[in-house]
């Protein structure tokens, strides 16, 4: 029997329960293996970099926001980092720290979250309630220094709208403590429980040299052995201060990474570790002054429209990498941005992933990348051959030259 | 179907189906944190659903992209009457912050009935089970409507 004749496409998406947000898998499978992957993005396309450029720079910040809802605090960095780096901004050490702290705190939150999530896919709904549970005390954090649970508008360029307040510090060093207690029986129930090993141990294996070739970011790439943050690589905000912090990875706790989503979930859980250390480090050594450097928006928009040139932010958000690219040409607003976000460098590894694995094992691969359609719903396009557009890097590198050149002729003409 | 049988068959527990129309993840966050144990909506009966052929109300979150349009249009009607539709977050009632957006179709109205709308960017998990009890006192007065008819 020829091959083509085993094999038979499996559709799952774009609205299925077994993914929280809309992407579409096309399978090519062998009775219960997985042969290949092709995938459909695109459903929460919204067009943000087009409206960003009709809004001035600082309702761009609360757009932003809104490119995904768990990371909202990511996107607005990377973007007011890469303004100020345009424009040549020096944010005041105070509002470094404070930031330091809710990108943190989000971390954390993000963490726990995708710890539930992970669990509830391998049908282990108890532990999906107790991390969604214990998860709640850092929303709570969160919403009484920002004010929101979700899209706290905290940062703005040149520094934060709002201050720690001497109160809060016993508030923060509170949940702090809350966490550290938890964390070995967190730990315990995540890593020594027998269900979740079985679920998790050599699922969805991404080779540390795949990872390499496929630019796998964040939790991912550090769970194949690739030491990438950009906390450490590129330090921004208080992160050039915490000289202890290293990248994460399964061989803190002995383990030789393998890449698979067992070690992801070990990446994760040490980095909530990290998070609430890095968070208390912050509380500890908080430099007194300013917050911001122009707190007047008007005044701001002002001085940022006799900028003309570009910027770029990184920044590690919960999932990796993200990258933000503006270009500001004398405007009120940014003349354009380019949004890179994790999820669109870790989807490429999907295909690698799901090759060989079985179908009862595709949410919980899914799942492990910490996927954010909303964040990389801007262009994916995947290459093998299931009837998609497919580029060479050669390809991309030209076509990326040739967008920046009539950006910049644009530019010039307006 | 005529009202009185729509009224018998929906006083019960209300199970959603949730579908996200091109939302950020925060509404759907927030939805998900109502069913966990500090909010834990399902003591009123409201429990999330994996198909929509179980369910009896359809909660929308997000702005109805162009590309999930034909997709939500499905999901509602593979819903079985009868249904109410709840629109969770500003994004589905306004477009919200993506006003002037090309890939947008329009608030969620636009293409389906909408019963109640939750407002908020995003809204709280105790505005969304305040959503949850509009759309009961909805069928509510609507019962009482149909007993003076009678």
């Amino acid at each position: 029997m020829s091959k083509s004749t085993s094999t038979f496409p499996l559709s799952i998406g774009p609205t299925h329960p077994a993914f929280k947000e809309p992407v579409k898998f096309s399978f090519e499978v062998d009775g219960e293996k997985i042969v290949r992957t092709d995938m459909d993005f695109g459903y929460t396309h919204r067009g943000i970099e087009h409206v960003a450029r009709e809004r001035n720079f600082i309702q761009v910040i609360y757009l932003l926001e809104r490119i995904c809802g768990i990371c909202s605090v990511s996107h607005p960095m990377a973007y007011c980092l890469a303004v100020e780096n345009a424009a040549g901004i020096e944010v005041p050490p105070r509002a470094k720290y404070v930031r330091t702290i809710i990108g943190e705190l989000e971390r954390l939150h993000s963490h726990l979250l995708w710890t539930g999530v992970a669990a509830h896919e391998i049908g282990f709904d108890t532990l999906f309630l107790h991390t969604w549970d214990i998860r709640e005390k850092v929303m709570d954090c969160l919403e009484l220094l920002t004010g929101n649970r979700v899209n706290y508008a905290m940062l703005t360029i040149g520094g934060v709208r709002r201050d720690i307040a001497p109160e809060h510090y016993g508030i923060l060093e509170e949940t702090l403590d809350y966490y550290r207690e938890l964390y070995n029986r967190t730990r315990e129930i995540l890593l020594e429980d027998l269900t979740v090993q079985m679920r998790c141990r050599d699922i969805g294996v991404l080779t540390y040299e795949d990872a390499v070739a496929l630019c796998a970011v964040g939790p991912t790439a550090r769970a194949s052995g690739l030491p990438k943050d950009v906390r450490i690589d590129y330090p921004c905000n208080a992160y050039p201060d915490i000289e202890w912090l290293r990248p994460a990875s399964p061989r803190d706790i002995g383990k030789e990474p393998r890449g698979d989503v067992f070690d992801r979930m070990i990446v994760r859980v040490l980095e909530m570790k990290q998070s609430v250390e890095i968070v208390g480090f912050c509380l500890d050594n908080m430099p007194d002054g300013e917050i911001v450097v122009e707190s007047k928006a008007i005044k701001l928009i002002n001085q940022l429209k006799k900028v003309k040139g570009d910027g770029l932010g990184r920044y590690e958000a919960p999932r990796g990498e993200v990258a933000h690219f503006d270009i500001l040409d004398e405007r009120e607003g940014p003349a354009q941005i380019k949004v890179k976000a994790p999820t669109y460098s870790n989807a490429a590894a999907w295909a690698v992933m799901f090759n060989g694995a079985e179908i009862a094992d595709i949410p919980i691969i899914a799942a492990s990348i910490d996927p954010c359609i909303a964040c990389a719903d801007r262009m994916t396009v995947i290459k093998n051959g299931c009837g998609g557009l497919s580029f060479t890097a050669e390809e991309l590198h030209r076509l990326s030259v040739e967008k920046q050149k009539r950006i910049k002729a644009t530019c010039g003409n307006s | 179907m005529n009202t009185a049988k729509m009224l018998k068959k929906m006083s019960r527990s209300l199970w959603a189906f949730h579908i996200n129309a091109g939302s950020c993840n925060a509404c759907d966050i927030e939805i998900l944190a109502t069913l966990t144990p500090r909010y834990d909506a399902e003591r009123f009966g409201i429990k999330l659903v994996g198909t929509p052929r179980h369910a009896d109300i359809l909660l929308v979150t997000g702005t109805l992209t162009e590309k999930i349009r034909e997709n939500v249009l499905r999901v509602y009607h593979q819903v079985p009457d009868p249904k109410l539709v709840v629109v969770v977050g500003g994004c589905g009632s306004t477009k919200g912050v993506f006003q002037e957006s090309y890939a947008m179709a329009g608030p969620v109205d636009t293409c389906i009935p909408v019963d109640v709308y939750i407002p908020g960017c995003p809204p709280r998990p105790e505005a969304i089970i305040y959503g949850v009890v509009k759309a009961w006192l909805k069928i509510e007065s609507l019962e009482k409507d149909n007993a003076a008819a009678s």
